[in-house]
């Protein structure tokens, strides 16, 4: 044979690869078609805001915008002492287009995220500055509040120059850039976020264990009893599936509350006094209890689909073949888990760390997560832009997870069902 | 060094599921040892049953099983030391052929260099060697089998229980590894308990089969002596083919009986008959039917064929004859033979020996 390779042609002449190409493209463009109506879905409802949320996270165009003149003017300040009167003056023109554009109310608030004190000067400047005169805006300024002839309110708007920030990202961690550009942690007593995050991962990572530790027996005996109990257990497993969530949280709350059915039937049996009954809600053992019970149903699936594949003779072969059962048991049966133990945990965790409802209704103040801290900022302070920083970081977090899963486990070995 | 004869021993072993149906009933069963015996039967016959209670995964409801003399029954699976082959292999899919085989070893806390011998010889006999660091999933069907034998083996068991490990090979290589596996046996000795379905891996494989039907052994003989000398009509018909004559017994006497069926009379060899007037189904092989007989034989009838089926060595001819038109004849594939037309008339004739008169279906 020569030792280039012949070109293939089909029967009509048509190299054999361009035939098959043309014949597959058919199959692709109905493959594409079949999942558009998704890809368009998902990009509009999942894509989109997600890149929204990661802007807004970052943008501060606001100021910036509203204080064009300022902010030029400041250029050439070095933040050391007071700014010089062009500074005032390009301030104090931004200001009254502001006043005329009725917009000086939503810099007060922006300035006042960055330093608290701004709200009540700007609304003083706003009044005084109608009789200010024509020149040495400096001084009329300065005279306004005594705050004004402060330079640490100017470096306080002079951070608020770029356009894009990550202030609020150091936000969500407790941290913040003082004046001269250094990162460092707020004050101990302020530091929320942090305590946030390691509860969250903390709640998340022991849910898991207890649904772990609960689905695993329950899936074992699913997958190898008779099909006619199997399936009714099944259901039983299924069962919260079909229940809100909302009414299956409001359950756990008439359970776990102090005069509730569970303290009542501890008091009952004698196990604690009935003037010293147990506190199980508006702390985490609440979030503790309600959420394992929730997201068991999403440990026990995977596990399940993994066990009823392993074949019954593979246990028998371990003890016929000398192994105790609990030998038989851990070397066999239990590796052979370990893809369905890892799609359970990771999808469990990945839950749990993002989980909103039933931490706000049980959790109490000890057993929030930050997600209630996400939901506070969209609905009560208005910081989107914290929110969203937050709610990037949570899914930043869920990403390292997955991608250190991968690393240990591998993805390909998750076993979903 | 005499053979211990009773080394597994079954005694009056039922059993039971549900409390209503006996799977095994009255089970009384010697296997001897270094004995290759296989358990046949049709599916839901027991046998598996049997086996299951051998190895310890079932408890006999009633009765006990003796190993090398000693009750069993309360002796957990891995106590027993009993090498298995399951049906699916079993193999543990997530260790090495070497993993697999070391794990019995390994339990048993042999040390590893001794336990690499074992293995190394264990492959060697299932022509395995350099397979040890392959994962199941790498290996054929055939291979997969064999390193399932190598494993039951590795530990050095007295006792080896098979339960259709060649059912899911295709028809070549489960002939191939029925040899195989035979010669393992003759080699290392080991006493071989072997469950099928399929009846003529039984009549190669086996010292003794053990013909389970409906919870019983219908019969227990060496493979020669089931094929040739069934004692039923169960076994007559499980074992190989079988042309069958039901009717009524007319006359006994010398060694012979006459019976009489709707058309005719035969003559036929009483083995579970014992008087006149008894029904009974008399069994004859098809390769002991011939065509133009010599006027030697005592039964010489007429039939019509029905039926001429090419099978290249032989042909199979079905013909209708006194009244079973389910009567099949394997004529060997001669020159002398080309009469055999659909529609010919032809004499049919056989000794009355070959001719048994079994018990009624």
């Amino acid at each position: 044979m020569s030792s280039e390779t012949k070109q293939i042609l089909t029967t009509d002449g048509i190299p054999l690869e361009v035939s098959l190409k043309k014949a597959e493209k058919k199959n692709k463009i109905k493959a594409f078609l079949l999942v558009a109506p998704l890809l368009l879905f998902i990009i509009i409802t999942y894509v989109f805001p997600i890149g929204d949320m990661l802007m807004r996270s970052v943008d501060d165009k606001m100021v910036t915008e509203m204080l064009p003149k300022t902010f030029k003017s400041m250029e050439k300040w070095d933040g050391q002492e007071l700014p010089p009167e062009e500074v005032f003056e390009a301030f104090y023109f931004d200001f009254q287009k502001l006043i005329e554009e009725e917009r000086e109310g939503k810099l007060s608030t922006q300035l006042n995220y960055t330093k608290n004190g701004f709200k009540s000067i700007i609304k003083k400047l706003r009044r005084k500055s109608k009789s200010f005169e024509e020149g040495n805006y400096k001084e009329q300024i300065m005279s306004v509040h005594r705050r004004w002839a402060d330079v640490e309110y100017w470096r306080a708007i002079k951070r608020r120059a770029p356009a894009y920030t990550y202030q609020k990202y150091l936000k969500g961690i407790d941290m913040y850039e003082n004046e001269k550009g250094d990162i460092i942690n707020v004050p101990e007593d302020r530091r929320v976020h942090r305590i946030l995050w390691m509860r969250t991962l903390e709640i998340a990572f022991f849910v898991t264990v207890f649904c772990f530790l609960m689905a695993y027996p329950i899936a074992h005996l699913l997958a190898t009893l008779p099909m006619k109990y199997s399936n009714l257990l099944m259901i039983c497993v299924l069962l919260p599936f079909w229940t809100s969530l909302l009414v299956r949280t409001a359950s756990w709350m008439i359970l776990l509350q102090q005069q509730g059915i569970v303290n009542d039937f501890f008091v009952m049996i004698g196990l604690v006094s009935d003037d010293n009954r147990l506190e199980m809600m508006f702390n985490k053992t609440g979030s503790y209890v309600a959420m394992t019970q929730i997201l068991l149903p999403f440990m026990v699936l995977p596990l399940y689909s993994v066990m009823k594949t392993i074949s019954p003779s593979l246990m028998r072969a371990g003890k016929s073949l000398g192994g105790t059962p609990f030998v038989a048991f851990w070397k066999v049966y239990f590796p052979l888990t370990i893809p369905g133990i890892g799609a359970g945990c990771l999808l469990v965790f990945i839950l749990a760390i993002g989980y909103y409802i039933t931490p706000a209704l049980v959790g109490g103040a000890s057993g929030t997560l930050i997600s209630n801290q996400i939901a506070f900022h969209m609905k009560s302070t208005l910081d989107w832009s914290f929110a969203s920083a937050m709610g990037l970081m949570l899914l930043s977090g869920v990403l390292v997870i997955y991608w250190l899963y991968n690393k240990l486990v591998g993805i390909d070995n998750i076993k979903l069902g | 060094m005499p053979v211990n004869k009773e080394f597994v021993k079954f005694d009056k072993v039922d059993k039971s599921y549900d409390g209503k149906v006996l799977v095994v009933k009255d089970l009384q069963l010697d296997i001897a040892e270094g004995e290759f015996i296989t358990m046949l039967g049709p599916s839901g016959s027991g046998k598996t049953t049997c086996l299951m209670m051998l190895a310890g995964f079932e408890t006999p409801t009633n009765g006990e099983i003796y190993l090398d003399g000693n009750a069993i029954s309360s002796i957990p699976p891995h106590k027993r030391g009993i090498g298995m082959v399951f049906q699916n292999y079993a193999l543990f899919p997530h260790m090495t052929v070497y993993e697999n085989l070391a794990f019995p070893l390994r339990v048993r806390k042999i040390p590893k260099d001794e336990a690499d011998k074992k293995i190394d010889k264990a492959l060697s006999m299932v022509s395995l060697q350099g397979f040890a660091q392959r994962m199941p999933g790498q290996l054929s069907g055939g291979q997969q089998q064999r390193v399932a034998v190598a494993r039951s083996l590795v530990f050095d068991p007295q006792l080896v229980l098979m339960d259709e490990p060649l059912g899911a090979l295709d028809k070549n290589l489960r002939e191939s590894m029925q040899y195989e596996i035979k010669h393992i046996h003759e080699s290392i000795g080991v006493t071989v308990v072997y469950v099928t379905h399929d009846q003529s891996e039984a009549l190669t494989m086996s010292n003794r089969i053990a013909v389970f039907n409906d919870g019983k052994v219908q019969q227990l003989s060496s493979p020669d002596e089931l094929y040739e000398k069934p004692v039923n009509s169960f076994v007559a018909e499980f074992i190989g083919e079988n042309n069958t004559f039901a009717g009524e017994v007319s006359d006994i006497s010398g060694g012979k009986c006459k019976v009489k069926l709707a058309s005719a009379d035969i003559l036929a060899n009483p083995i579970s008959v014992k008087g006149k007037g008894e029904r009974t189904t008399v069994s004859l092989r098809p390769e002991r039917a011939l065509i133009n007989p010599s006027d030697k034989m005592d039964n010489i009838h007429k039939g019509k064929i029905e039926e001429v089926i090419y099978h290249g060595d032989h042909t199979r001819v079905r013909i209708n004859l006194l009244g079973n038109s389910e009567f099949i004849l394997k004529v060997p594939n001669s020159s002398s033979n080309l009469d055999i037309k659909l529609g010919n008339e032809i004499k049919i004739g056989w000794n009355s020996e070959d001719a048994r008169a079994l018990d009624p279906k």
